[in-house]
């Protein structure tokens, strides 16, 4: 009990101090996690209309695998992402390994079939709805999809905020891709991972608060998004 | 009544001499007539409609009637390529590549899309290469003209139920197809939304738009049929003028049936 | 919509990467970070040679792995057996050692295993097994974890044949001190990390001293011949800092709570 009042004294005086350190993890965490989030709806929300709108023969195969690689544990994806960027591995000449952008690979890949796989969910339901309208209107492919994707946006917003809460709260993969390196590629996560295991419990609590003030934080900027969309243009 | 400026036909000069060519550039004849020969439509193994020997000529305004199930939306999906068709042919007077975007469908109950009104009815100019600007002012002038123009930033889903079938109506004219089919566009309207959808119907047809439309009310079918086609039981029983159908009595005792039913209550 | 394509923005320049310059990579153990030396270190490694360490902090198991793969310009590291064998594979030019801490044996205050009492390391650990008194063990192939094998060894006993005392965590020496505070239980660990672990609970350091609990830190630049890309010159600049006599002054003057860590014994 005495260290999560300890915690919540130190989430305090973080933020109050604003001190420097901080703010660079934090800085460093939201790029990260935002431009992962960012990439990963580039691919996953038309990969999940593409899923939604298409019947082809391995379909229910593709859907299977996206469903059971939501469930794939960060660790075995930042071993993997650590192998492909390894000096030893095909990637290694590309010096990404220890870097953000190894960190947003790894997190891009952790997330990406979670948001392919609720934003096919939004769009079949979406698609049952609009598919003789658009079939009548002789849409193309490809504006079925941007079509179906920009009428079902706000509901897509969720499966973007899931996206950005498994990552936000990644440490398994990012620590290992990520190397944790201060000043490089320290975030929240690896922040919390690093004083626990130093027993700075009320520390570590004092950042786990942070982190979970910029996660609301985030959700509630993206809602207000959504919500500026409604009052002009549903 | 105005004759070809009362619904706007973007395609520009519309009546019945220019039926034949009423063509953006690039446009062959029309499409029309239409040919069903032994269509038939199956689901499951089970079948649906057929099989169907069925014209539609260039003019006119076909009214398809007969019961519930009997087939009368099978057959406008059919005619309209969303239903597959499982034995025989659907001839169309023009290449198969132009037919899809020449026609337009209002479907029983209304699909509409989480946007805007005017969106709504902009959507197929802009799905077809409008600027989205000029879509929209188009958009705005049709729904005006529709009564719609109170209404242009509200969510579509929101709508009343004739407000929603306006809405359908006007997103189908909008392109000014050739043929327009209507699968009961005035079930669940007030007497005075269904004389106003009938007058944007008429008014249609004088700019060129061939109706083929089902409908359960026997009123309207008077009103506006030219033709009639009678379904029952997946078949066309009989496919008439309207004069020859409503008053020298139908031919088949299933269709006499079905209008004294009708009449009676 | 304008806020992804920002995101796009930033995800493009956060993926082309950031350029620095002089800086190289340093594989070191938890221990090594947990004492907090390099805090000391590395400021002082910033302001004579211009240099920046990035340190990577994992066990010496990974530490070892990063290495041979080049994802590393140098190690840290202190298991002398597997450093042999690194450098005896061509993966390291040399092995350089710079200085040793020493692991201590921690239990409960009343330390019902009596081992505060013990004349040597392996008594200690004898008399642990003897009490039967619940131990919490790496069990992460680490070097500490290593080291505390040897010491079973030589008190002749065999702690996974030895039933629910001895508890393997598989963790890192933050977690495995953490577990052994939870459960109130004895555990090895180096005297950096427990110095400075902020959750000692009702844990005591019992005994220490004994020569073989030495721990000796080598330093072990990755071979430019495996790896062209290796930092070389920069691994051999901040070897040449390490054994230097500021690099001593430094050393051995570090202390927390004013216990000396760390003993310079790198031979110029
Ligand atoms: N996909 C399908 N699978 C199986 N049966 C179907 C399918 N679609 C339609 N049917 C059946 O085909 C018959 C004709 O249906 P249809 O909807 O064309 O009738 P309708 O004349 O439009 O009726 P209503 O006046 O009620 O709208 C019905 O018996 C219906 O149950
Ligand atoms: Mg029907």
């Amino acid at each position: 009990m005495d260290e999560i009042l300890h915690g919540t004294y130190e989430a305090a005086r973080l933020i109050v101090t604003l001190d420097r350190d901080l703010l660079e993890i934090i800085v460093l965490s939201l790029k990260v996690t935002l431009t992962a989030v960012a990439i990963a709806s580039l691919i996953g929300l038309p990969m999940g209309a593409w899923l939604a709108v298409n019947r082809f023969r391995f379909r229910r195969i593709v859907i299977a695998v996206l469903n059971a690689l939501m469930g794939l544990p960060p660790v075995v994806v930042g071993l993997f992402v650590y192998m492909m960027l390894s000096r030893s591995g095909p990637f290694g000449a590309m010096g990404l390994l220890f870097t953000p952008s190894a960190m947003i690979i790894a997190q891009v890949l952790i997330i990406t079939p979670l948001i392919a796989s609720i934003s096919h969910q939004t769009i079949r339901d979406l698609w049952a709805q609009y598919h003789d309208l658009l079939i009548s209107l002789n849409a193309t492919r490809g504006q079925r999809i941007m079509s179906l994707l920009w009428d079902g946006r706000r509901a897509l917003l969720t499966a973007m905020l899931a996206g950005f809460g498994r990552a936000v709260g990644e440490v398994g993969a990012i620590m290992i891709v990520g190397g944790n390196i201060e000043h490089a590629t320290r975030v929240l996560t690896t922040a919390i991972a690093l004083e626990t295991g130093r027993g700075n419990f009320a520390f570590a609590m004092g950042l786990g608060m942070v982190l979970i003030a910029i996660a609301v934080l985030v959700n509630l900027a993206i809602h207000g998004l959504g919500r500026t969309e409604r009052s002009s243009v549903w | 009544m105005p004759t070809s400026q009362g619904i706007s036909l973007p395609a520009g000069p519309a009546g019945p001499a220019a039926l034949g060519e009423r063509a953006e550039s690039g446009r062959a004849a029309s499409i029309l007539p239409l040919r069903l020969r032994g269509a038939m439509a199956r689901a499951r193994g089970k079948v649906l409609i057929g099989p169907i020997d069925l014209d539609i000529t260039r003019r006119g305004l076909t009214i398809v009637m007969g019961p519930n199930g009997a087939g009368k939306t099978t057959l406008l999906r059919l005619m309209h390529g969303l239903q597959r068709l499982s034995a025989g042919e659907i001839i169309w007077s023009a290449p198969q590549s132009q037919v899809r975007d020449r026609q337009a469908f209002v479907f029983q109950s209304p699909v509409m899309m989480r946007r805007s009104v005017l969106d709504n009815i902009a959507y197929p100019l802009v799905l077809h290469g409008v600027a989205r600007a000029d879509a929209r002012a188009q958009a705005a002038e049709m729904a005006t003209e529709m009564g719609l123009g109170g209404l242009l930033d509200q969510p579509a889903p929101v709508l009343s139920g004739g407000e929603q079938q306006k809405l359908s109506l006007a997103r189908a004219l909008i392109r000014a197809p050739e043929i327009l089919f209507l699968d009961e566009p005035c079930a669940n309207l007030d007497g005075r939304a269904t004389r106003e959808i009938e007058a944007i119907l008429q008014k249609a047809q004088g700019d060129g738009t061939r109706i083929v439309m089902s409908t359960h009310n026997m009123g309207q079918a008077r009103r506006m049929a030219q033709d009639v086609v009678f379904m029952y039981d997946g078949k066309v029983h009989e496919c008439a003028e309207a004069t020859g159908f409503f008053e020298d009595r139908p031919k088949t005792p299933e269709a006499t049936g079905f209008i004294n039913g009708d009449i009676v209550e | 919509m304008m806020l992804i394509r920002a995101w796009a923005v930033v995800s493009l320049l956060a993926l082309a990467g950031v350029a620095h310059a002089d800086e190289m990579r340093l594989a070191v153990t938890t221990s090594f970070d947990n004492s907090g030396l390099a805090a000391v270190l590395l400021p002082r490694i910033k302001a004579d040679l211009d240099l920046d360490i990035q340190m990577i902090v994992v066990g010496t198991g990974q530490a070892l792995r990063l290495g041979e793969a080049g994802d590393v310009d140098a190690i840290l590291v202190h298991s002398r057996a597997a450093e042999d064998a690194f450098v005896a594979a061509g993966h390291a030019t040399h092995r350089r050692e710079i200085m040793y801490n020493d692991f201590v044996l921690i239990g409960p205050g009343h330390d019902p295993a009596g081992i505060a009492r013990a004349g040597s390391a392996a008594q200690a650990f004898g008399l642990l097994a003897q009490a039967r008194a619940p131990f919490v063990s790496r069990g992460d192939d680490s070097g500490t974890h290593n080291k505390e094998l040897a010491l079973w060894q030589k008190a002749g006993v065999d702690p996974g044949a030895q039933g629910a005392w001895y508890r393997a965590a598989g963790a890192s020496m933050g977690a495995t001190l953490n577990t052994a505070s939870g459960m109130n239980a004895y555990v090895m660990a180096d005297r950096a990390s427990w110095l400075n672990f902020g959750n000692k609970g009702d844990l005591r350091l019992l005994f220490s001293g004994d020569p073989v609990l030495f721990n000796q830190y080598a330093y072990l630049p990755v071979n430019p011949a495996r790896h062209t890309h290796v930092k070389a010159a920069l691994a051999a600049k901040l070897e040449g800092w390490l054994v230097s006599d500021m690099a001593a002054g430094l050393i051995n003057a570090y202390k927390v709570n004013g216990e000396q860590l760390f003993t310079f014994n790198a031979r110029p």
